[in-house]
């Protein structure tokens, strides 16, 4: 749970973390990006990362599944721990592969393959060396299910996933990155390019995905932050700033900058 | 006000000039080659029947005459260049695109790689004779050492000839590659890598599929430019009077394929056309331009293949 609170009555006594941010640091370039960060994320946990463009809220996300390795000129510094093994994310020992195979991510904009359906979800499993139809076929529609786009799908599967909509391509992405049984789940402002209908219903799955899986949600959206998760973190030009429980921090930030924020001062 | 409409008047007038200015120039080109094709075929007309298809070569009756071999060692030319050219290509392009580092090197690599395109090819053709026949002795003499047909010394072969025409073509492939891929969204790409896909996974199963199209569009265009060149194949020793075909890759007996054939003196079609061309008989001229003919509706059908591969790739996928 977030260092700087202490545990309420309603809060389980005991919570384990699943992810530990300390002394985070990275540069695109010379460009420092994340100062400092000292942040927990714990397990089964929705956690809401907030603030205007450009504090470093994404840059942040990326570290976990070691995006910023696919661009020259990044570095990292301090540790960002996987638990309960305590391995060191961003160290360079540590094979990126691995790490996005154990966290997946759902991106600003729905990125579907332009394949099928079925092969949208599958290759996450494939890349696993699952390659018997039957359990590819189970995992699938496991999967799918899980992102509430079963229904509307499974008369379909071969089709294209360039076929559906825009909310419904989004929801395939969730699909497929549910579909490996991650143990973290990264969403980068995965509403942002939704209609208002497309939005509440991939909120509705987020919401519904908790207890199940640590999910790190990044939004600029604060409704969005308030709605589905259960802590908020509140990051401005690369520091942060604020983490409390979401409803804590919406009602009583501790700190000016995070109530200008959230009062709509600026961002 | 009359002033105002007299300048309107004006430009419009300026504007008109212009338009069939540019109708004329441009009717231009396309009416120089519309001519020259009708005319090629009006030439050609009397001797362009199966039979001239068919039909080997002949030096006393040019209505016997026919493109059989020039045309057949062609397309085995084309068979080797593609089988050089393709893998390479795509893998450099591959290479440059999303494995090497943007450094100052892979900048001067991809620099010449343009450079490479604009060589005159006749240069390739001096490099295949001192490298491929001279050096790596890739021609039937070099093989047995007791063929005692060439006593000039050696004489091209396909696999030379393809090999030559692939060095050709690779900068084309190279590009094409690049491009294709580089049109492909960044998103898709990070996609892949989120899933745990290594790099190679993500140019297997997603980039070259998703690029094949425009690929396969390099490629042919590389093809139909490489089918009509005649200086490299001139500078390593093309025929221009040949009779033999070379032996067939597919065999009736195990292990049916049979690559003897690579080894084989070759001439190529417009090799053929030129040596007619300069015989001294009228008659043959006719056989030239009924070549022309034929090696014409060849690269245009492969930039047709080209176009129709291009178009729907657009249709199939809208990034």
């Amino acid at each position: 749970m977030p260092q700087t609170v202490a545990p309420t009555a309603t809060a389980p006594a005991v919570e384990s973390l699943k992810a530990q941010a300390i002394d985070l640091n990275f540069w695109y370039g010379s460009k420092h990006a994340l100062k400092g960060i000292n942040l927990s994320f714990p397990e089964n946990k929705v956690t809401a990362l907030i603030g205007p463009s450009g504090c470093g809220k994404s840059t942040l996300l990326r570290c976990f599944n070691r995006m910023h390795d696919l661009y020259p000129g990044n570095r990292y510094q301090g540790q960002l721990l996987l638990q309960p093994s305590g391995c060191n994310i961003i160290a360079p020992t540590t094979d990126p592969v691995e790490m996005r195979m154990r966290i997946s991510m759902v991106f600003q904009k729905p990125n579907p393959f332009p394949k099928s359906i079925f092969e949208n979800v599958a290759f996450g499993l494939r890349l696993r060396g699952i390659s018997k139809p039957a359990v590819l076929r189970e995992r699938v529609e496991e999967a799918l299910r899980f992102a509430a786009l079963w229904d509307e799908t499974k008369d379909r599967l071969h089709q294209s996933a360039y076929n559906l909509s825009g909310g419904q391509q989004q929801r395939l992405c969730i699909a497929r990155a549910l579909a490996s049984e991650p143990e973290i789940v990264l969403f980068d402002e995965p509403t942002s390019a939704l209609d208002p209908m497309a939005t509440s219903r991939i909120e509705d799955l987020i919401y519904s995905l908790r207890n199940r899986v640590t999910i790190l949600l990044v939004t600029h959206n604060m409704q969005q932050a308030a709605r589905v998760s259960d802590y908020t973190a509140f990051m401005y030009l690369g520091e942060l700033i604020e983490v409390n429980e979401t409803a804590k921090m919406f009602h009583m930030p501790t700190q000016r900058l995070t109530e200008e924020y959230i009062s709509g001062h600026f961002g | 006000m009359d002033d105002l409409n007299r300048l309107i008047a004006r430009r419009r007038r300026q504007d008109l000039i212009f338009g069939a200015f540019g109708l004329v120039c441009t009717m231009l080109g396309i009416a120089t080659l519309v001519i020259l094709l009708v005319d090629l075929v009006m030439d050609g007309l009397p001797r362009l029947n199966w039979a001239f298809l068919t039909s080997a070569n002949s030096i006393i009756d040019p209505e016997k005459a026919g493109i059989l071999i020039p045309l057949v060692d062609s397309l085995l030319i084309m068979l080797v260049t593609a089988a050089a050219a393709v893998p390479l290509g795509v893998a450099a392009g591959v290479y440059l695109e999303e494995y090497a580092r943007k450094n100052w090197l892979t900048t001067f690599i991809e620099l010449n790689i343009s450079n490479l395109a604009a060589v005159p090819s006749i240069l390739y053709g001096l490099l295949s004779l001192g490298l491929l026949l001279y050096y790596l002795n890739l021609h039937q003499l070099g093989i047995t050492g007791a063929d005692q047909r060439w006593p000039l010394g050696p004489r091209g072969s396909l696999a030379a000839a393809g090999i030559t025409l692939a060095l050709l073509v690779l900068p084309i492939v190279i590009v094409a590659t690049r491009e294709a891929l580089r049109s492909i969204p960044l998103t898709i790409r990070e996609a892949a890598y989120a899933l745990g896909a290594t790099r190679w996974q993500v140019v297997w199963h997603h980039l070259l599929p998703y690029s094949s199209g425009g690929i396969a569009t390099g490629i042919i265009i590389g093809l139909s430019r490489a089918i009509g060149e005649t200086a490299p194949l001139v500078t390593i020793g093309a025929a221009g009077f040949w009779l033999v075909l070379p032996p067939s890759p597919i065999q009736s007996a195990p292990p049916f394929l049979s690559f003897a054939w690579l080894l084989e003196p070759f001439s190529a079609m417009p090799i053929q056309i030129f040596t007619w061309t300069q015989d001294a008989r009228p008659e043959f001229r006719v056989n030239a331009a009924a070549a022309a003919v034929v090696l014409i509706v060849m690269t245009l059908s492969l930039n047709a293949v080209a176009i129709v591969l291009r178009y729907r790739l657009r249709r199939r996928i809208n990034w």
